[in-house]
């Protein structure tokens, strides 16, 4: 089963977890509707709508309301801490939630604890904690933008916004920022880099490159790095290479934009619903 | 591999790099001791998990004592302490306190819009209309509230992440906006 923890962007949605399903732009869960946006509900959606390709059951989602103050995301840190509902996951996804070291590492202990810890995969703010907790070899995917991916590569940035200007500068080549990273322990077991050109990259250097088709608006549309993470995360779920996934994630994501003829002011449930189409012509280029 | 955790006292668990135990981290340097009291006191009344210590040998500006902070709430800390007149001289990252916030903005024409990013955050403009129509990036939960806010509202009438943002995402989006409206308006 595939997992998903992080926050919606609404102090009053309290702590919830469960089964989550997608009905037209929307996200039920225990009886709460979460409109489709950027960040989380993002990236469920773009999970739940590529597992239908599948047939399989919903994304279980652990989820809490913030809408930036922190409190929404240390209670969720706590109910994982304590959770018993670890056991029956294969892809456990971490995403928009506040950083803090302290309570990443306790998370980290608990999920120390399981006989068969699931994949991890970690974006935004927890992908932020984990490499500041110098934890990152932990996981095994990593799904960085340019500007994350900049942060990764300084070892003494604390968050992206204090990321050094001889890094941060666009003319440095991806692949040498990505060998920063993992110079300094600072990378995942994969890096999957979003960008005009999607890279799979791990320690040794690119295992695949994707750059079509290409919409130059997708940059500007917020979420679009939410859904490749949440294609991806699908796609290992059913027991994809994670190499494998991430390459037709990147595609898949890319078809998806494309279907929905993006422009900069387009938004992100535009794209969502084109998914399942966009994953099933990518699975059946990559199958022939 | 997971024996990279070590449980700590009080069930506390520490990474395999002792340094990077306050790394997520921030100082908030004064002139005097007597703001430090006050900030210290302000903080911790309005619930902020604070304490005050001697500065590191880096930090060559203001008093011997600082105050230790969240760095990710540095945006909400500094508006508070502003807001009382209390506004420290310097703040600084634990990890490198020679750090400085990102002042590098990149700009993307896409012919009918303009997209500025600062750090990890972007924001994109109808340059006809000076609307915002997209914000992207970013990975503080502030994020896509923010987006919900601004997204749909022109420059001039946007809330500005500055003043209602929490985190360093909401403190990056907030220069792009910055940079956004020194660009697009008069």
């Amino acid at each position: 089963m595939l997992a998903i923890a992080g926050t919606v962007p609404d102090n009053d949605f309290g702590l919830a977890e469960g089964r989550v399903s997608i009905e037209t732009d929307h996200l039920y869960m225990d009886g709460s509707i979460i409109p489709v946006n950027r960040g989380t509900p993002a990236l469920l959606g773009a999970a739940i709508q590529t597992l239908t390709v599948f047939g399989q059951d919903p994304v279980f989602g652990f989820l809490a309301g913030d809408t930036g103050p922190g409190h929404g995301s240390r209670q969720l840190y706590e109910y994982l801490v304590n959770t018993s509902s670890f056991s029956d996951i294969h892809t456990l996804v971490f995403h928009y939630l506040q950083p803090d070291t302290d309570w990443h590492n306790r998370v980290m202990f608990t999920l120390q604890d399981m006989e068969k810890k699931p994949i991890l995969i970690a974006d935004a703010g927890f992908m932020y904690a984990a490499k500041m907790s110098g934890a990152a070899p932990l996981y095994d995917l990593f799904t960085p933008d340019a500007g994350e991916l900049a942060f990764l590569a300084d070892e003494n940035a604390p968050h992206p916004f204090y990321t050094r200007g001889f890094i941060l500068h666009t003319d440095n080549p991806v692949k040498d920022l990505v060998a920063r990273a993992y110079a300094h322990e600072n990378a995942a077991r994969y890096l999957l880099v979003k960008g005009a050109k999607d890279y799979v990259m791990n320690r040794e250097g690119e295992l695949s490159c994707v750059d079509g088709p290409s919409h130059e608006a997708m940059e500007a549309i917020g979420g679009t790095g939410d859904t490749l993470t949440g294609i991806v995360c699908a796609l290992i779920s059913t027991g994809m290479d994670i190499p494998d996934a991430a390459f037709a994630a990147a595609r898949a994501n890319r078809v998806a934009g494309q279907l929905a003829s993006p422009t900069p002011a387009t938004g992100i449930d535009e794209i969502i619903r084109h998914i399942p189409r966009a994953v099933e012509t990518v699975l059946h280029q990559i199958n022939q | 591999m997971f024996n990279f955790f070590k449980k700590t006292d009080a069930g506390k668990v520490s990474g395999g790099n002792k340094n990077r135990l306050q790394s997520d981290h921030g100082i908030l340097v004064f002139e005097h001791t007597s703001e430090v009291i006050q900030a210290e006191k302000m903080l911790k009344t309005s619930g902020w998990d604070v304490r005050v210590m001697g500065p590191p040998p880096e930090i060559q500006t203001g008093c011997d004592l600082v105050i230790l902070f969240p760095l990710i709430e540095q945006l909400e800390i500094v508006r508070l302490l502003t807001s009382r007149s209390n506004a420290p001289l310097q703040v600084v990252p634990v990890t490198d306190p020679l750090l400085e916030p990102v002042s590098l903005f990149q700009e993307k024409d896409f012919g009918d819009y303009l997209m500025v990013r600062a750090a990890n955050m972007k924001i994109t403009v109808d340059k006809q209309t000076r609307i915002i129509v997209n914000v992207s990036g970013g990975g503080c939960p502030d994020v896509p509230w923010l987006a919900g806010e601004m997204v749909g509202k022109s420059l001039a009438d946007a809330p500005d992440p500055l003043e209602i943002g929490h985190t360093l995402c909401g403190y990056a989006l907030g220069l792009a906006f910055k940079e956004m409206k020194t660009q697009c308006l008069p």
